[in-house]
């Protein structure tokens, strides 16, 4: 049986893939939750149109990014997945429902006719606006750590509901609905995108809010994390993440103020994403179950990580490259009308 | 209140719920895909509007179903964790990556195709837009190769050792992904979804026959789904038959389940009816045809074939669950069967598509194939238990530590929510089909009433001949 143990860190690496892979489905299935999110408030139905027309494409390859992150958990680290998942039953059952409302949404609003495409309108915000909730309580549940006995979860049903976690889901639905403001900028004209840059400018305030509240919160309530951060030399180290935060942030209100940027919105956006991405990566390193298991401790055997590592440097650019392709033949704007014409 | 349930069968009934809802998609897309990538080409080739005609109405349901499939998925891939957490620990070694492969290789090519093949009408050439229906196909095929893998592999575990801290470790991955049941489930499974698909799409055929409806469109459908019927049916029998003489050399319990016989005999006879009581050990009501099981299984009239009571009853699967989907599942085989050989006397008599009560058949046999698709399921996996590795692991042994309430709340929510989407779902089909096909007034001779449009066997030798 072949295994490159012996010449490569294989868990640092699966550590570095799966990080990607959960980063891409924040930025890719995140514009399109985010879209949901501010569905409702959109001026009229053919702004409506138009932002479901331009995320349709898309949204089945965005969320396959969630089975790739959960399934690459399963094969490169069974056991942090087989800690987890019981521990965040209740938030991944519920987002897997909201899931399923928005996902068939799809498909069945343009079939709906009349009143009941009001049905699908609201399975299309309220399952967005559920998934998105529960995907940033799992994250804050995440950051300050889950009960373990032995090689299980020795928790409670709802050990993941508290204060912290209700303020990062809440944190997370404002950074989606930046995301989706911004996309919808970049992806639509006229109405619509005059609508979805004024929700953009509102809904930043929010995002800067909760980037404040959960960076101060996160070192009061964990003093390692408070040690990572604030002592020397690692503070020099790790200021460029919080002054490129500022520096997009700053970035983002001008571009958003004037009427010539369509597409830097939604990459700047992206972009204080990422180093928001980095700062979690950073404060729970090296724990896949904070404080408790380590990447190291929750590998899968060298045989399985390496054959999978084969596959993944093959595939996933191939992976990268067609969803390129993709993105780029409904490049442009979206139309309201459903066939054919994007 | 639910402190009494008992987490494992909950478990089992929210695994069982969610995954033979899951696979009632996939049956339907896997063929629908491949179909609608046979349809494309012949509209390529042949220039013919009467098949992007079709094409474009099948595709529609296609995506109503695709998008069904997909959600339902991905809820399966996070319930191995949810559910089955020591089971993930236990086995991730092994069935890990093959999950992962599946991910890398099928999943995200689907997802990323379906966008051309469903919006990019206007955006790719004609022939990149028969490219995506082609991957998508494709994709669909390869995620059937991986999961049927994995789950074989559950069956007939090879490849692999157990380590001294009670994880399974593989040791050679050919053995693992190749394991002995597998060439013999993957066969089986893709037969039937295009079985499946070929009932649906006949039996929507053969609606519009029926009611005098789109009739030039209704003459490809009905003529392409016969041909399928005639030529895949009987390998359906054939293929089945292998699978089952391996499934008696690696699962003899499974195979006697199946068969209902309790005692070891020499010569069995095959039970055409009967009513298994677990309790007592034996059948009631039976009625047998003699010496044909062991027949079947041995080739030989006086073989061999091993009896439930031969195994303790901790190892033995629930018998009248397998004995019973088991004979659903062979007996609309073999209406299938019959199904295929009427329409091909009726093709020689060159009134297959004129014979209204056979149009009426296969209207109703429409669901035959999502039903016979499910009983199979439930004969393999049920068959497998107490075991959720066969031999290896036990299902009761590989349960989250959650609490039962938990997963009957769950389970509730999950039966409310899938109730309510494949109503919505199967309404939205049912209209696309009341729309049927969209085309230009002028071609459609055959909606003002016209029965039998002038063009029978010239249209039945086309359809009929060349389209496969
Ligand atoms: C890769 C794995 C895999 C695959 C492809 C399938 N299953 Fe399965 N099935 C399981 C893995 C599994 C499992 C996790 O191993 C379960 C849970 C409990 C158990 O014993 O096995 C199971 C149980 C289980 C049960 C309950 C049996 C019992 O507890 O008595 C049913 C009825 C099915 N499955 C049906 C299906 C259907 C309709 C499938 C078609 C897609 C299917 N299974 C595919
Ligand atoms: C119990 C194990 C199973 C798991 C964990 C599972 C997982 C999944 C997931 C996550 C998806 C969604 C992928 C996406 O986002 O595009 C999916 C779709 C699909 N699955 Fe399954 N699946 C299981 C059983 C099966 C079986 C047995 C088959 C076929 C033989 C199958 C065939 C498919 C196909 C073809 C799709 C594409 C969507 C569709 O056609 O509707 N799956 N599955
Ligand atoms: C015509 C005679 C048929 C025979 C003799 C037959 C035989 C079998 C056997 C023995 C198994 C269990 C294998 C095992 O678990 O070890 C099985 C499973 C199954 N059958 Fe059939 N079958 C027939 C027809 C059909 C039809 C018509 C369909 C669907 C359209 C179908 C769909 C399935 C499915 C989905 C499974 C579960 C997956 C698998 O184990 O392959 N079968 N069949």
């Amino acid at each position: 049986m072949f295994s490159f143990e012996s010449f490569l860190d294989l868990p640092l690496i699966w550590y570095a893939l799966i990080g990607t892979a959960i980063f891409l489905y924040i930025l890719l299935d995140g514009f399109d939750l985010g879209v949901g999110i501010l569905f409702p408030f959109a001026p009229t139905d053919r702004c409506r149109d138009r932002m479901m027309n331009s995320v349709a494409p898309f949204w089945d390859g965005n969320e396959t990014w969630l089975v790739l992150g959960g399934g690459g958990l399963f094969a490169a680290f069974p056991l942090a997945y087989a800690i987890l998942m019981p521990a965040f039953y209740i938030p991944i059952i519920l987002m897997l429902l909201g899931l399923i409302f928005r996902g068939v949404a799809f498909e069945f609003r343009f079939k709906a006719e009349g009143k009941s495409r009001r049905i699908w309108d609201y399975s299309f915000h309220f399952g967005s606006l559920t998934a998105t909730f529960m995907q940033g309580m799992v994250l804050g549940t995440f950051v300050h750590g889950v009960a373990v006995e032995g090689r299980n979860f020795a928790g409670g049903a709802f050990d993941w509901f508290d204060a912290f976690s209700v303020m990062t889901g809440l944190a997370l639905v404002a950074g989606y609905a930046l995301l989706g403001a911004t996309w919808t900028v970049m992806k639509t004209e006229g109405e619509t995108r005059d609508w979805a840059r004024q929700c953009a400018r509102y809904v930043m305030v929010f995002v800067a809010i909760f980037m404040g509240l959960v960076s101060v919160s996160m070192p009061l309530m964990n003093s390692a994390i408070k040690e990572l951060w604030f002592s020397l030399p690692n503070f020099y180290f790790l200021q460029p993440m919080p002054i490129l935060s500022i520096v997009f942030f700053v970035l983002l209100w001008r571009d958003l103020r004037n009427d010539q940027h369509e597409f830097r919105p939604f990459f700047l956006t992206l972009g204080i994403f990422l180093m928001n991405y980095i700062g979690i990566g950073v404060s729970t390193w090296p724990w896949l179950v904070p404080f408790k298991v380590s990447l190291w401790d929750a590998a899968a055997a060298p045989e399985s990580q390496s054959l999978l590592l084969i596959g993944t440097a093959v595939l996933l650019p191939c992976v990268l490259a067609y969803t390129g392709y993709c993105f780029w033949v409904f490049r442009g704007k979206a139309s309201h009308e459903h066939e054919g014409a994007y | 209140m639910f402190s009494n349930l008992d987490p494992v069968f909950l478990a089992r009934a929210q695994f069982a719920f969610t995954v033979a809802y899951h696979i009632t998609f996939p049956a339907f897309t896997i063929g629908l895909a491949s179909w609608l990538a046979v349809v494309e080409w012949r509209w390529l080739k042949t220039g013919n509007p009467i098949y992007e005609q079709v094409y474009r109405m099948w595709v529609k349901i296609f995506a109503v179903t695709f998008g069904m499939g997909v959600v339902s998925g991905v809820v399966l891939s996070y319930q191995f964790g949810t559910n089955w957490s020591v089971f993930s620990d236990k086995v991730g070694n092994v069935l890990g990556p093959l999950l992962g492969y599946e991910v890398l290789t099928a999943f995200f090519l689907e997802a990323s195709f379906l966008g051309i093949m469903l919006f990019g009408w206007n955006r790719v050439s004609k022939r990149m837009h028969f490219a995506a229906t082609l991957i998508v196909a494709a994709g669909t095929l390869i995620s059937a190769f991986w999961i049927l893998s994995a789950n074989s592999w559950m069956q007939t575990p090879a490849g692999f050792r157990e380590g001294a801290d009670g994880l399974l470790y593989p040791t050679d991955w050919i053995a693992v992904i190749f394991n002995p049941s597998f060439p013999y489930r993957f066969v089986h499974m893709v037969t039937a979804a295009y079985l499946t698909t070929a009932f649906v799409v006949g039996g929507i055929g053969g609606y519009y026959l029926w009611r005098g409806l789109h009739v030039r469109h209704a003459r490809i459908m009905l003529g392409m789904a016969m041909i399928m019927a005639i030529f895949v049916a009987p390998m359906q029998l054939l293929f089945g038959d292998m699978h089952g003489l391996n499934t008696f050399e690696h699962q003899p319990a499974k195979v006697a389940a199946m068969e209902g016989i309790w005692e070891t005999e020499q010569g069995a006879g095959l039970r055409l009816f009967a009513w298994p009581d677990q309790i007592q050990e034996r059948n009631r009501f039976e009625v047998t045809i003699p010496k044909l099981s062991s027949l079947i299984l041995t080739h030989d009239i006086n073989g061999e074939v091993k009896g439930l009571t031969t195994w303790a009853r901790a190892e033995r699967p629930p018998v009248a669950m397998v004995f019973w989907t088991f004979r659903i599942m062979v007996g609309l085989g073999m209406l299938m069967i019959a199904t295929g050989l009427v329409a091909l006397v009726l093709y020689f008599k060159k009134t297959l598509f004129t014979a209204r009560w056979f149009h009426l058949w296969c209207m109703a046999m429409t669901p035959s194939g999502f039903i016979a698709v499910v009983a199979g399921w439930f004969v393999t996996e049920v068959g497998r238990q107490p075991f959720i590795v066969y031999n290896v692991l036990r299902t009761s042994e590989t349960i989250s530590p959650v609490a039962g309430e938990t997963v009957a709340i769950s389970l509730a929510a999950f039966v409310a929510v899938y109730g309510l989407v494949f109503t919505a779902g199967a309404y939205y089909i049912l209209k696309l089909i009341g729309k049927g096909p969209e085309y230009e007034e002028e071609e459609a001779y055959g909606d003002h009433g016209v029965k039998t449009p002038p063009l029978v066997t010239d249209m039945a030798a086309e359809t009929g001949g060349k389209d496969v």
